[in-house]
């Protein structure tokens, strides 16, 4: 019996990630997310606390969220059986999450909404295993927010996309890393964003901007994506069928859908063998559009001292797009680094049938990179590999607050 | 009785400032009608042995055309209003309750469907009550001997088992929900609100001490509803699972309506989705008719539309009322298990819909 003392010490020193018993912890953890008082601190201590339905934060202000680190304070949802995100927050003001990790959610890992100023920062979301489409949508999740940052985070494994802002405005993402996501980054229908100093490695897609028909935010643009290490996003698509990015073709480095007044810039886009850049209208989604306002036309979209690499294969993507590349462009081991889709909103074109200048899309002093106009409108009949006619340069100014 | 009440009310509020005052803590900026109670014996609402949920005077019962599936719990509503004062009628959204109203819904499971008599399990009562600061939610779980229920923020769970209608036996985990998650369905432009009581979801009988009688003539005569005449002149909802108060798509949509609509709606927690599914929305898009899913996940079951006509099978609407995975299901609270008799309505509609 003396002993027993000495064990429990010896067992406390050796489990430096003690496993706590979840209904405790779950309990603990709500009714302190409840009961903070604004501007008060709630911090998890290191360990690998198992978790069995959401977390949640409801209508409060100045709050800090702080795990012990990174991998140190590990909140794991492995068999949720209640809820569908890890942890929510929403109509609130000025939160923090930082220093921990969230773990195998059943649906996404941190949504956050109505939330005016929501920073994650050292925060990981993962989903451990295999990557499959059983895992949750998205990793962090900010949606209808204001003043998002997104700063050195890590997000592996979301079957939609790793880190995600969703009819949002004034938005940051740095410093971050995204892998084997179906979407590595994804801003879409969101105002106002700057994508920097990320690496998005071996996802199906690295670095997305999607506007989407049917949503409340309807217009997003005014978007910055630079200084980004895109590489190696041939990850097999492994999204649940339905869902717009289930049809991202493997092999993309950067795929701006729809949106308008983006410029991508000084990227090292390497290895993403489809496409390393891709600039295409809604109806390449071949969805129905029943959105009367909606916008499926790219514009002013400007891509430019971008550095490209690819390996000397075929086009990566399956489905109808794979078929599209085999069987009727077929590039063969020659695809092109920059394609643009070429169906134009006639009313913003000239008297040539090129789009006046604050529609263009510009694609100049890139490196190494080769590009195709497929003409998708017309049935792919006159492809074009000539970068002549978007030697111009349309700049994107944004009013990021970070 | 109601202003002993109050004064009571004062003195323990007084005393708990001070207290809060000395201890150096700031009251909340917005101090509240009344701070929560830790038992549910405390509020007076109920006469006799409390398991009986008998209404004290001042207390009416209510119920629902079509309510919100709670996982087969029956569910037992009532209304204290404060003294010399009404409801002011509304033609659409929920009726204008007056401060210091309080709805108090008790979510009970009988042993037997079948068989009432053999007795019931009392698991929850939740409070909605209307205070200067906007509605505000409480949770009671009732104990095990069924002689009180205790407050409880954070949430809890607990085993059930009940003998359904086609006497099958059912174990559940059932779950109840804490303060947040309370506010995560009674959420309209990010302010609680309650859900049900509309006018439409009012308009129908209810079996009073006196005999049936149409809920909202009752009010009126009551002088507890002001701004309407005669019910006759209020809309009605349909019963759900009653062919004679509407057709199968009026049916369908009152369903989806209570099921789902309190998220999703232009101003709910599920705005960001597109998909509003009030009865009174006439977008067939918006409504799930071949809309594509916006943030569904593994939710889209690989499909493509939330609805396509004629076929329940490929509507991503169906999959996710049937599913009780916390990742695919929806509504995403405050369910174990698949409404299978909503579930057939709904499927039923979306065969015929052309």
């Amino acid at each position: 019996m003396r002993l027993l003392p000495i064990l429990t010490l010896g067992a406390l020193v050796i489990c430096q990630q003690p496993v706590y018993a979840q209904q405790d912890m779950q309990k603990k953890i709500q009714r302190q997310l409840i009961m903070a008082e604004d501007g008060s601190v709630i911090e998890l201590p290191a360990g690998q606390f198992q978790l069995s339905s959401t977390l949640s934060l409801e209508g409060k202000k100045k709050i800090l969220i702080k795990g012990a680190g990174m991998d140190k304070t590990i909140l794991s949802f492995k068999g949720q059986t209640e809820g569908a995100e890890g942890l929510r927050v929403s109509n609130a003001e000025d939160i923090t999450i930082r220093d921990l990790t969230v773990q195998d959610t059943k649906g996404d890992g941190i949504k956050t909404m109505q939330v005016k100023g929501i920073a994650f920062k050292q925060v990981k979301v993962e989903w451990t295993g295999p990557p499959v489409k059983e895992n949750g949508a998205y990793g962090l999740y900010p949606v209808q927010c204001r003043q998002v940052l997104i700063d050195s985070c890590i997000a592996i494994g979301a079957s939609d996309a790793g880190l995600y802002v969703g009819q949002s405005s004034d938005i940051v993402v740095r410093n971050c890393i995204a892998k084997n996501n179906v979407a590595g980054i994804e801003i879409e229908n969101s105002l106002h964003a700057e994508v920097y100093q990320n690496e998005a490695l071996e996802n199906t897609g690295g670095i997305l901007v999607f506007d989407l028909p049917d949503l409340v935010q309807k217009k997003g643009g005014y978007v910055k994506v630079y200084n980004n290490n895109i590489h190696h996003n041939n990850f097999p698509n492994f999204a649940p069928k339905g869902n717009t990015v289930a049809k991202v073709p493997a092999g993309t480095g950067v795929m701006v859908l729809a949106t308008s007044h983006v410029e991508v810039y000084n990227n090292k886009i390497h290895y993403n063998n489809s496409a390393g850049t891709a600039i295409i209208s809604y109806f390449m989604t071949e969805n129905p559009i029943n959105d009367s306002l909606y916008d499926p036309y790219p514009s002013n979209v400007y891509v430019h001292d971008n550095d490209y690499l690819r390996d000397r294969v075929r086009f990566q993507g399956k489905g109808r797009m794979g078929m599209m590349f085999r069987f009727k462009l077929r590039f063969g081991k020659n695809v092109p680094h920059i394609i643009y889709d070429g169906i134009l909103n006639q009313e913003w074109t000239d008297g040539n049938g090129r789009y006046k200048p604050e529609y263009r899309i510009c694609i100049s002093d890139n490196n190494n990179a080769s590009f195709a106009n497929l003409d998708a409108g017309n049935k792919f009949k006159n492809v074009s590999r000539n970068m002549d006619l978007y030697d111009c340069s349309n700049p994107v100014a944004t009013t990021v607050s970070y | 009785m109601q202003a002993v009440r109050h004064i009571v009310f004062c003195v323990l509020g007084a005393g708990l400032l001070t207290v809060l005052l000395a201890s150096g803590l700031q009251p909340a900026a917005e101090t509240p009608g009344a701070a929560p109670r830790e038992m549910l014996s405390e509020y007076g609402f109920f006469t006799g042995n409390m398991a009986d949920l008998v209404p004290a005077e001042d207390v009416v019962p209510y119920q629902l055309n079509t309510p919100l599936f709670s996982d087969y719990a029956e569910k037992s509503r009532f209304i204290q209003l404060p003294a010399d004062s009404a409801i002011t009628y509304d033609s659409v959204d929920v009726l204008h309750f007056p401060i210091g109203t309080t709805l108090i819904k008790t979510f009970w499971y009988p042993q037997d469907f079948r068989h009432p008599e053999k007795g019931r399990r009392l698991l929850e009562t939740r409070l909605l009550m209307h205070e200067t600061g906007g509605w505000k939610a409480l949770v009671y779980i009732w104990n095990e001997e069924q002689t009180d229920a205790w407050l409880e923020v954070a949430g809890d769970r607990k085993p059930v088992s009940f003998t359904n209608a086609n006497g099958h036996t059912v174990s559940l985990d059932y779950s109840i929900p804490n303060l947040n998650q309370c506010k995560g369905c009674h959420n309209t432009n990010e302010v609680m609100t309650p859900i049900g009581p509309t006018a439409r979801q009012l308009n129908g009988d209810y079996d009073y001490a006196s005999g049936p009688e149409n809920q909202l003539q009752h009010w009126i005569k009551a002088g507890m509803l002001r701004g309407l005449d005669d019910a006759s002149h209020a809309p009605r909802a349909p019963v759900w699972n009653d062919p004679q108060t509407g057709t199968l798509a009026d049916r369908a949509r009152i369903w989806l309506e209570i099921n789902c609509a309190h998220c999703h709606k232009q101003n709910g927690p599920a705005s960001t989705s597109g998909l509003f599914l009030l009865a009174s929305e006439k977008d067939p898009v918006k409504i799930g008719i071949r809309k594509t899913p916006v943030a569904a996940g593994r939710g889209s079951a690989d499909l493509q539309f939330d609805i396509v006509p004629g076929h329940p099978e490929k509507s991503i609407l169906v999959y996710r009322m049937e599913s009780t995975d916390p990742g695919i299901m929806m509504p995403e609270l405050s369910r174990k298990l698949t409404h299978k008799e909503g579930l057939e309505l709904v499927k039923e509609w979306i065969r015929q819909m052309k």
